[in-house]
């Protein structure tokens, strides 16, 4: 090897390698962090707390659930896109934990990877199994739509860092509804399967519906504070823009009933502890090591 | 036409062949619309789509923990990073295209065996540090190979990887990131990040391909400036940079002969199974089959979703032609 070739070998490479530079300076600097919002002194209060659990835990199961498209998806563009979706999701997921967390003097990890089933807050629509690409549109679009909804109010929350986390992640959510939406239209007015394969999953999902518009005890303590809307509260346009969707889909709205469910308290469906299982099992293998 | 007129299709390649080896020789950059000779076309179309494969076969194996990765801040740059990987497939088939290829024959050439991709994504991540071993030492393998392939001749190619590159940097960093932690955690974590470094380095070494001596097809492309450094180039430079990060990381390479040599300044590293790399670039490795159905049941099951989404578009275009 003569010095010049080395030399040209050198040139090319100057500067790749530089592995000691932390990863995570990678992330977006603008946004609140997870790590920003841990850094804050003060806790929330206890209902406060516990309102950012649910939320958390709701895009937190969502965000896990989706994830699992990423190498499986119809078309290379939906593995990035749906893995888009799920990194949202789990951002807003951690900011939510995070500030939770601090109630009881606990980390995000402990809230996500130490509780056991019960303890869990998400809705029951979010833990619904992914099954065919149909059956996720179709959970997307009820969630998302929801979500969008949801977070329009908390803008206006008067806990700042419940505000300052739905600000930022309203934007995303905007894109997760038309990324729904768009879908909802191709499968509903694409071939004859396509629409009765979403029919089918539109009708599917729609018994876990009733429960994201169910009013609990705390609901009535958040709206009450200022803190977030009544669930109840939003029905009226979530149905509105949700049938609108459907029908210039040329679908129909399911009619069904509300599956009786009250995951708030912990009371959950079959699907959850399997989700659990898998996502907890590494972190539980190894108490008090960090990652 | 005599039989002396001079065929102009003849005279246009001579003219084609002409400029293509004036570009090739000012060290210049050939675009899609010009002439390039036909080898140098199939030898693009299979490198460019060879490198698409193993961006979209490399998903599996780290999507593998996306669902277990034990934190969620590990979890996010995970899910991070093989969506990235999807992207630069995705790059890597459009610059394939500007070539004459469809991406469907491309995806169905990968599908049904028939195509080739990076040997490494046939070796199995069985536990959390093999996500680390490959983010240090698959992803930074691969850096050596692309930086120099941002200059390749030809133009869409150079133009995606200095995309994929700036992103492959992330991932190697994030693959070291994980390896040190686990290196500075527990024993248990300590162990484990070991054992992925044991397993996933001879593979690592052995993706820039086999020994100069026995690389046929390296000189032509080398030639094309396609590529810029032999294997063994390469290989050395790669050996190098983890001898020395490997020691930042307070862990071992398993490879007892590894030493510069200060007479050849050359890095003396062990012999590498080359029998055991043909056998899995066949198909045999331990997971070939597995990652080639995953991929086959990807496609199949969204079948109905691409039909509709075609449908779908086919109605819209007729639709704005009847209001137009």
């Amino acid at each position: 090897m003569s010095h010049s070739h080395e030399q040209e070998i050198e040139d090319e490479f100057a500067g790749v390698g530089d592995t000691i530079a932390s990863a995570t300076r990678v992330t977006p600097g603008h946004a609140l962090r997870p790590e920003d919002i841990a850094l804050q002194d003060a806790p929330p209060a206890e209902d406060n707390a516990e309102y950012a659990l649910w939320l958390g835990d709701d895009s937190l199961i969502l965000a896990q659930r989706l994830s699992w498209w990423i190498s499986r998806a119809p078309e290379m563009e939906e593995d990035v896109a749906l893995g888009n979706i799920a990194l949202d999701l789990l951002g807003h997921a951690r900011s939510f934990l995070t500030y939770a967390s601090k109630q009881w003097g606990k980390t995000e990890d402990e809230l996500a990877y130490w509780r056991e089933e019960e303890e869990f807050r998400n809705l029951r629509l979010t833990e619904q199994p992914n099954g065919g690409f149909g059956e996720t549109i179709a959970r997307q679009l009820y969630f998302a739509v929801y979500q969008e909804l949801l977070y329009t109010r908390l803008v206006q929350s008067t806990d700042s860092t419940i505000a300052a986390i739905s600000a930022k992640a309203l934007k995303e959510v905007a894109y997760h509804v038309d990324h729904a939406t768009q879908w909802c239209l191709r499968l509903g007015m694409g071939t004859d399967e396509s629409a009765r394969r979403l029919q089918h999953a539109l009708n599917l999902m729609w018994p876990y519906v009733g429960e994201l518009f169910q009013d609990e005890p705390l609901n009535e303590r958040i709206a009450a504070a200022g803190i977030g809307p009544l669930p109840s509260s939003l029905r009226e346009e979530w149905d509105q823009r949700v049938s609108a969707v459907i029908e210039e889909s040329e679908l129909q709205v399911p009619q069904a009933k509300a599956a009786m469910a009250h995951s708030r308290a912990g009371d959950h469906s079959e699907h959850l502890g399997y989700l659990l299982a898998e996502m907890q099992v590494l972190a539980r293998k190894h108490p008090g090591a960090s990652w | 036409m005599s039989s002396t007129a001079i065929d102009p299709r003849a005279t246009a390649d001579d003219e084609g062949r002409a400029a293509f080896d004036a570009i090739i020789a000012a060290d210049g950059r050939i675009e899609p619309r010009d002439w390039m000779p036909d080898d140098y076309r199939k030898t693009l179309i299979r490198q460019v789509s060879q490198h698409a494969h193993s961006e979209i076969i490399g998903m599996q194996p780290e999507a593998n923990w996306i669902s277990r990765a034990p934190s969620l801040k590990r979890k996010a740059i995970l899910m991070a990073k093989v969506q990235d990987e999807a992207g630069h497939g995705l790059y890597l088939y459009s610059a394939a295209e500007t070539l004459g290829a469809s991406r469907d024959s491309m995806v169905e050439a990968l599908i049904e065996g028939k195509a080739k991709y990076s040997s490494i994504f046939n070796y199995p991540t069985k536990q959390w540090a093999d996500v680390g071993a490959i983010g240090w030492l698959v992803d930074g393998a691969a850096i050596m190979n692309q930086v120099p392939l941002c200059r390749a001749s030809y133009a869409p190619y150079g133009r995606a990887m200095v995309r994929v590159c700036k992103e492959e940097s992330f991932h190697q960093r994030q693959g070291f990131e994980i390896l040190l932690s686990l290196a500075n955690g527990t024993p248990a974590q300590k162990a484990m990040a070991q054992e992925a470094v044991d397993r996933f380095y001879a593979p690592a070494l052995m993706m820039f391909g086999p020994p100069d001596d026995a690389s046929p097809n390296s000189t032509q492309s080398m030639e094309w400036h396609i590529k810029r450094f032999s294997n063994d180039d390469l290989r050395q430079r790669f050996v190098g940079m983890i001898a020395e990060q490997v020691k930042v990381l307070g862990l071992t390479l398993p490879d007892p002969e590894l030493r510069f040599d200060e007479d050849s300044k050359k890095w003396i590293h062990k012999e590498l199974d080359w029998v055991e790399f043909m056998d899995v670039i066949k198909g045999n490795g331990p997971c070939n089959a597995q990652r080639l159905e995953r991929r086959r049941e990807a496609h199949e099951d969204g079948a109905w979703v691409r039909e509709a989404a075609a449908a779908y578009a086919a109605k819209q275009s007729k639709k704005m032609q009847e209001i137009a």
